[in-house]
């Protein structure tokens, strides 16, 4: 019987609980002996021109070995843009995932101008790290301070510019044509609003962290990443060939699509290291995380929707301003995924989405589990809930209206979406089963005519999302059988606690018979893996997993031409038993031979098979959550008493660790929902720069959650699957979100902005309330 | 300054910065790395030890001021080869993922049930709430400490 598909509890475990795990801060490598440590110098106003710059005084402090500046980098090479000519605000924009170069350029440290609080500045390398963070206070900067731009309305009056030489803060505009309203036309029920997706912290416990030694030409970087090999490539920017740099991912402490690649700080770290030539450290603390590392989401939306009085949503309009913070790492690639995924799990006639992109003096935006998809979803479901509010109708009910159905796959939606497979209406069904969606509504309905003070709310996502869109790029395995019967499994992908060991060494099991403690995984050296994509985009296990699988069948291939030779019969009578992983002649089961058996027999006592595995679309997993709140209608306090899900990402390789994946998604979308927030003051001073201050969610605001399971297979990959690692923050954001508004829109309260925070909540109640005195 | 702790089991004495936390006398001095540095702020408990058997977050307190105690880290709790029932409760639940928190909600949890053997599922999440995970959404946690303190009876 296969491995797949059962609970088999991670072989990562016993060292990270014992030892602890081996993050960069941790590692002991002898080449990192007497390696300095590097503090950063960081702007303290949000938008100056930077008059001058004097290290004497730090210079001076006991321990410092060099206070570096942009002056200082002399020895790099003369940039290219990286994503090629620059188009301008007006032109098509640059849709991949690529920093706009050109005049939008991100310098290494800060040259002559800082665009928000936290910009590196200079580079300051001491013997220890209670010396760095003195010598960095020690540091003067001279600014000419200008007027910040903090909020999207701020950049669009253009009145400040961060990048005066564009003549615009608006860096990218895209999407199609939405000035045409003649597709409302007709419709009994149209609702117009605005709706906020506010900017949070990606926050993975283990900050940004690199280590760096140059020597003999070669630089080695340890660096917290989620892809070592695109890291690599990043830090040819000092002026090295990528075969002169070797990049090592250690244990990373989560990165939440933060860690992908590597940011300004890590390269100069590894720069230093090179112009120093001593070996050089730097870890972050967490003010300096939340302060400078990408942060997500931060868009925008006005919409418009329009439909019948029955339900049936006609027409679907999303306007989208992303802001893209200080520099426009990611172009247009966030709101274009989406426009791409506006309108969700619903067939709608008519879709109109467009985006624009602005520069602010805040941190820079990026990648946050989810990146672009969250988003879309979490505007599509609260259009549907006041869609299906202003025509009287259960939110429930819409959403089965306007499903996609089964039989429409694949589907193309009208954002140009390529659906694979979904089984929406079934999601739905199981979750309102599994809650007593009917007891629940009743007991709503009880404590609204009871006027009780603490309110039930119940609140639905339908949601769909793409993942692995970067299928054409693939992902590489390679695998070794060695003549003692053990395996060595190289992947390009780069597990940082998704459980890529235990479930790529199932994988590996199935297919062969080498049980998983004779298998080692080895991942997120280039050195050793100097070709492959990383972790991102929940693209693992349908990219990675099914390199795994081909690099497997290949590789029984090649031991199938060994064991028909030790046999001296015909390769096609050659079977594999892979329950016991032993080799047969068809018929003669009594005659076997051991895997170690066969790999003694082939070419260097090794039976080798490298892959790429590449997949021509991209795969979309859905389903649906419902929330279930109480919101206490004298405090405005929110308590989170049931989450119910159904994801269906395919075939569920192993339920641990899919189950794994929801939870932590869940809990972060609910966070989004609920309480977290990043924020400046006008002046572009961050306010949430410690988390004393950012209100991570913790273990007490939480409930248990209620998995369900839905496995609807997709034809894109051998293994079925779709990827898992995004989808719960998706479904949980809206689902929350919807909840707490239906708990009190009884009262009058139609919609309340991310987070709802008690103050929130309570402000919109008694505004409601003011609002029907009248 | 001369400081003296019993780390582990293990006595250490060192001639220290009178400003040195705790949670760097134990990764620099002591070379005990598994005690993660999350916050500096007493926010996220990825430093938690146990000070005397006391759960302690040792990112905000002086090694001076754990002179003459005893402390006690993750690499700590394992006895004869066998993990302690709250690290085999986090494997058998899979109460981690990348394992940065782990060290500090380990050492929350083992404090937490020493002075509460069976809490519900409301007390243990209170009693983490100064310990925070981005990674588990904090299920898996509160299922694994539930199952050690029902493996302690």
């Amino acid at each position: 019987m296969s491995i797949l598909g059962t609970r088999v509890i991670r072989t990562e475990d016993p060292r990270l609980l014992t030892a602890g795990g081996v993050y960069v801060d941790d590692l002991r490598e002898p080449e990192l002996a007497g390696a300095v440590r590097a503090t950063f110098v960081r702007a303290t106003v949000a938008h100056a021109l930077i008059t001058g710059i004097d290290k004497s005084e730090a210079l001076a402090q006991p321990g410092v070995v060099a206070v570096l500046t942009a002056a200082d980098m002399t020895d790099l090479p003369a940039s290219e843009p990286p994503g090629g000519e620059v188009p301008g605000p007006d032109e098509p924009p640059a849709e991949g995932p690529v920093p706009l170069g050109g005049k939008w350029a991100e310098p290494l440290l800060a040259v002559d101008r800082v665009r928000f609080v936290g910009e590196p500045v200079a580079i300051v390398l001491t013997d220890s790290t209670y010396q760095g963070e003195d010598a960095a206070e020690l540091v003067s900067v001279d600014y000419d301070v200008l007027p910040a731009v903090t909020t999207i309305d701020g950049a669009l009056t253009g009145d400040s510019l961060l990048f005066p030489d564009t003549g615009t803060n608006v860096c990218v505009k895209g999407g199609r044509d939405i000035s045409d309203d003649s597709v409302f036309d007709g419709c009994d029920v149209v609702v117009e609003g605005d709706i906020v997706n506010q900017r949070v912290a990606c926050l993975p416990m283990e900050g940004r962290a690199t280590a760096a030694a140059f020597k003999d030409g070669k630089l080695t970087v340890w660096a917290s990443t989620q892809n070592a090999q695109l890291a690599r490539l990043i830090f040819t920017a000092i002026g090295l060939p990528p075969d002169a740099i070797r990049v090592v991912a250690p244990d990373v402490g989560g990165g939440f699509g933060a860690k992908i690649g590597v940011d300004r700080e890590q390269i100069v770290v590894a720069w230093a290291a090179k112009h120093t030539g001593r070996p050089v450290r730097w870890v972050e603390t967490r003010n300096e995380n939340l302060m400078a590392m990408t942060q997500g989401r931060a868009q925008l939306h006005h919409i418009k929707i329009g439909g019948d009085r029955d339900g049936k949503i006609k027409a679907y309009r999303l306007d989208v301003i992303q802001d893209a913070g200080a520099f426009p790492r990611m172009s247009g690639f966030l709101p274009m995924l989406t426009n791409l995924m506006a309108p969700g799990v619903y067939d709608i006639p008519a879709v109109q989405a467009d985006y624009k992109v602005v520069v602010t003096n805040t941190a820079p935006i990026a990648a946050y589990r989810g990146a672009g998809r969250p988003e879309a979803a979490a505007t599509i479901e609260r259009a549907v809930d006041w869609f299906a509010a202003a025509a009287g109708l259960d939110p429930a009910e819409v959403r089965k209206v306007n499903f996609i159905k089964p039989d429409q796959f694949p589907f193309v939606t009208k954002a140009g979406a390529p659906y694979d497979t979904g089984e929406y209406e079934a999601a739905l069904e199981k979750v309102l089963g599994a809650a007593d969606y009917a007891s629940l509504r009743a007991d709503q309905q009880r404590r609204r005519e009871a006027g009780e003070t603490k309110q039930l709310g119940l609140g639905l996502a339908s949601y769909v999302e793409i993942t692995a869109a970067d299928g054409g790029a693939g992902e590489t395995a390679k695998v070794e059988v060695h003549d003692d019967g053990t395996a060595t499994l190289y992947t390009g992908s780069s597990a940082h606690g998704q459980g890529h060991h235990t479930a790529f060494a199932m994988i590996l099991q199935s297919e062969t018979g080498i049980p998983m403690d004779k298998i080692e995984v080895i991942h997120g050296d280039t050195d050793l893996v100097p070709d492959g994509v990383g972790t991102y985009a929940s693209r693992s296990l349908q990219l990675g997993g099914s390199a795994v699988h081909k690099a497997a069948i290949e590789v029984k291939e090649e031991a199938a031409r060994n064991a028909a030779a030790l046999f001296e019969a015909a390769e096609a009578d050659v079977v594999l038993d892979a329950d016991t992983g032993t080799w047969h002649i068809a018929g003669d089961p009594d005659k076997s031979l051991t895997w170690a058996q066969v790999a003694e027999h082939a070419d260097g006592g090794l039976i080798v098979a490298n892959v790429r595995f590449t997949a021509d679309r991209p795969t979309f997993p859905f389903g649906t959550h419902l929330s279930v709140v109480e919101v206490d209608t004298e405090t405005g306090k929110v308590t989170l008493l049931r989450h119910i899900t159904a994801d269906d990402a395919g075939p569920v390789l192993n339920p641990v660790l899919m189950e794994g994946q929801r939870h932590g998604g869940i809990a972060q979308g609910a966070a989004q929902a609920l309480c977290e927030e990043v924020l400046y003051d006008a002046d572009g001073n961050p306010l949430t720069s410690t988390l004393a201050d950012y209100a991570a969610i913790t273990a007490a605001e939480l409930p248990s959650f209620e998995l369900l399971t839905s496995e609807t297979p997709t034809p894109v990959n051998p293994l079925g699957v779709k990827g898992i690692g995004e989808a719960g923050t998706i479904g949980s954001t809206p689902a929350v979100h919807n909840a707490v508004i239906d708990a009190v829109s009884h009262l009058g309260v139609r919609h309340i902005d991310m987070p709802m925070t008690p103050e929130r909540v309570w402000t919109a109640i008694s505004e409601a309330q003011k609002a029907s005195a009248k | 300054m001369k400081v003296e702790l019993t780390v582990n089991g293990k006595e250490i004495t060192a001639d220290v910065e009178d400003r040195m936390l705790l949670v760097h006398f134990l990764r620099d001095v002591a070379d005990l790395t598994a005690t993660n540095i999350g916050c500096e702020t007493t926010s996220c408990g990825a430093c938690t030890v146990l000070l005397d058997g006391e759960s302690v977050k040792s990112c905000t307190m002086l090694a001076a001021q754990a002179d003459g105690q005893s402390v006690t880290t993750l690499e700590g709790l394992a006895a004869d080869g066998h993990m302690h029932a709250v690290q085999e409760a986090f494997h058998q639940e899979h109460g981690l993922q990348c394992g940065f928190c782990t060290p500090g909600m380990v050492m929350a949890i083992v404090s937490l049930l020493k002075e509460n053997p069976s809490p519900t599922e409301a007390e243990v999440r209170t009693g983490l709430e100064g310990n925070i995970c981005r990674c588990t959404g904090y299920h898996n946690i509160v299922r694994a400490a539930l199952a050690a303190a029902e493996a302690g009876k």
